[in-house]
């Protein structure tokens, strides 16, 4: 199963409620505002940091850049893909699950 | 316009209905519910699962009088009177569950009783399990 | 690989239908088929022919009725969804038909794939 996330920890539980309700080892794409759970150094780092050691995450690239966030930004571990890399993703890890 | 004829015949896939919003908030709930009823009509599986504040969707006792809001809860036994018919029906290939995380239940001191249908309750591991397997997924 | 596409919100207000049409746009240049994009909830207003953004912006309606015409892709606009929020034959933008909700469930039914973008 893929797993997005498209809201940003700070405004929702989106993350949260995909941390405790997704299957362990299941992949992490965050996109849109979402992002900003990739970033280093915020209140909510801990969330992905703490997962990224087990499970593969990723974080859409062109959503990082529209919100001015640089790749060197982003939490060691996670991946950075285009909407090419979102496709591949999608083909390889089975159902897509939104988490809104 | 591009009209696409799928290949649907003898397909039997599990949906999962992942309700997470409270009623009446927003259209949400409400408009998953109508997808819910209509997949009846494909005999598909579904897992109608309600996690965060959609516990609150199945809460006895919704009075939106005030509001002047239509009251939709009776949907939801609907949806039990169908699950309960494809469980007897040997006739019907169709598993419908309504499932209740356990987690958000205790985050909001409710249980199982506060309802107007009959759940299954199940801990946030064992959803992430079962949703994992569903082959579409679902919510507002 | 067969994708189908569940939008669940309108043009401009959230990312959702941008994000669903670029994913779009990459699964058919990677090869992919996408025969359906199925607009619910207030998704049904990326049909709605009367949106007028300005000119300095991109036009999602234009851009999924072009989509629609350049690659066969299947836009379905739910008809009770649609209904609640006037869009209706009067109102549907080119590339676009009107149908039920059923039209979802066989999607899920027939595509490899059902990819959800809402709010």
């Amino acid at each position: 199963m893929l797993h997005t996330v498209n809201k940003s920890p700070f405004e929702r539980n989106s993350l949260d409620t995909c941390l405790r309700l997704s299957k362990e080892g299941s992949a992490i794409l965050l996109i849109e505002d979402g992002v900003i759970a990739a970033v280093k150094g915020t209140d909510q780092s801990a969330k992905i940091e703490g997962v990224v050691g087990s499970r593969p995450v990723y974080v859409l690239g062109p959503d990082l850049k529209a919100r001015a966030l640089s790749e060197d930004q982003v939490i060691d571990g996670v991946k950075v893909v285009d909407y090419a890399g979102f496709v591949d993703l999608a083909e390889e890890h089975g159902a897509h699950n939104a988490w809104l | 316009m591009a009209e696409f004829e799928f290949e649907t015949e003898g397909v039997k896939k599990t949906f999962t209905f992942m309700n997470r919003k409270a009623p009446y908030g927003t259209i949400y709930a409400l408009e998953v519910l109508e997808t819910v009823l209509i997949s009846a009509a494909f005999e598909q599986h579904a897992n109608i699962v309600f996690v965060d504040d959609g516990v609150y969707q199945l809460k006895a006792g919704h009075d939106t009088a005030d509001i002047n809001m239509k009251n939709f809860s009776p949907t939801y036994g609907i949806i039990e009177m169908e699950k309960e018919d494809a469980d007897e029906d040997e006739d019907i290939d169709m598993v419908w569950r309504i499932i209740v995380e356990k987690e958000s239940l205790d985050a909001r001191g409710m249980t199982e009783d506060d309802f107007k249908v009959d759940v299954e309750v199940l801990t946030a591991a064992e959803i992430a399990d079962l949703v994992d397997a569903s082959d579409c997924v679902i919510s507002g | 690989m067969k994708f189908g596409i569940l939008i669940n919100e309108g043009p401009f207000t959230h990312q959702a239908s941008d994000t669903a049409y670029h994913f779009t746009k990459a699964a058919l240049e990677k090869g992919h088929d996408v025969p359906r994009v199925f607009f619910y909830y207030d998704g049904v207003n990326n049909a709605n022919k009367f949106s007028a953004p300005q000119a300095d912006d991109r036009n999602v309606v234009k851009m999924w009725g072009d989509l629609a015409k350049e690659k066969n892709v299947d836009l379905v606009v739910c008809v009770a969804a649609g209904m609640r929020r006037g869009i209706t034959e009067d109102s549907l933008a080119e590339g676009f038909r009107i149908s039920g909700l059923g039209q979802l469930v066989e999607a899920g039914m027939g595509c490899d794939r059902l990819m959800m973008f809402g709010d």
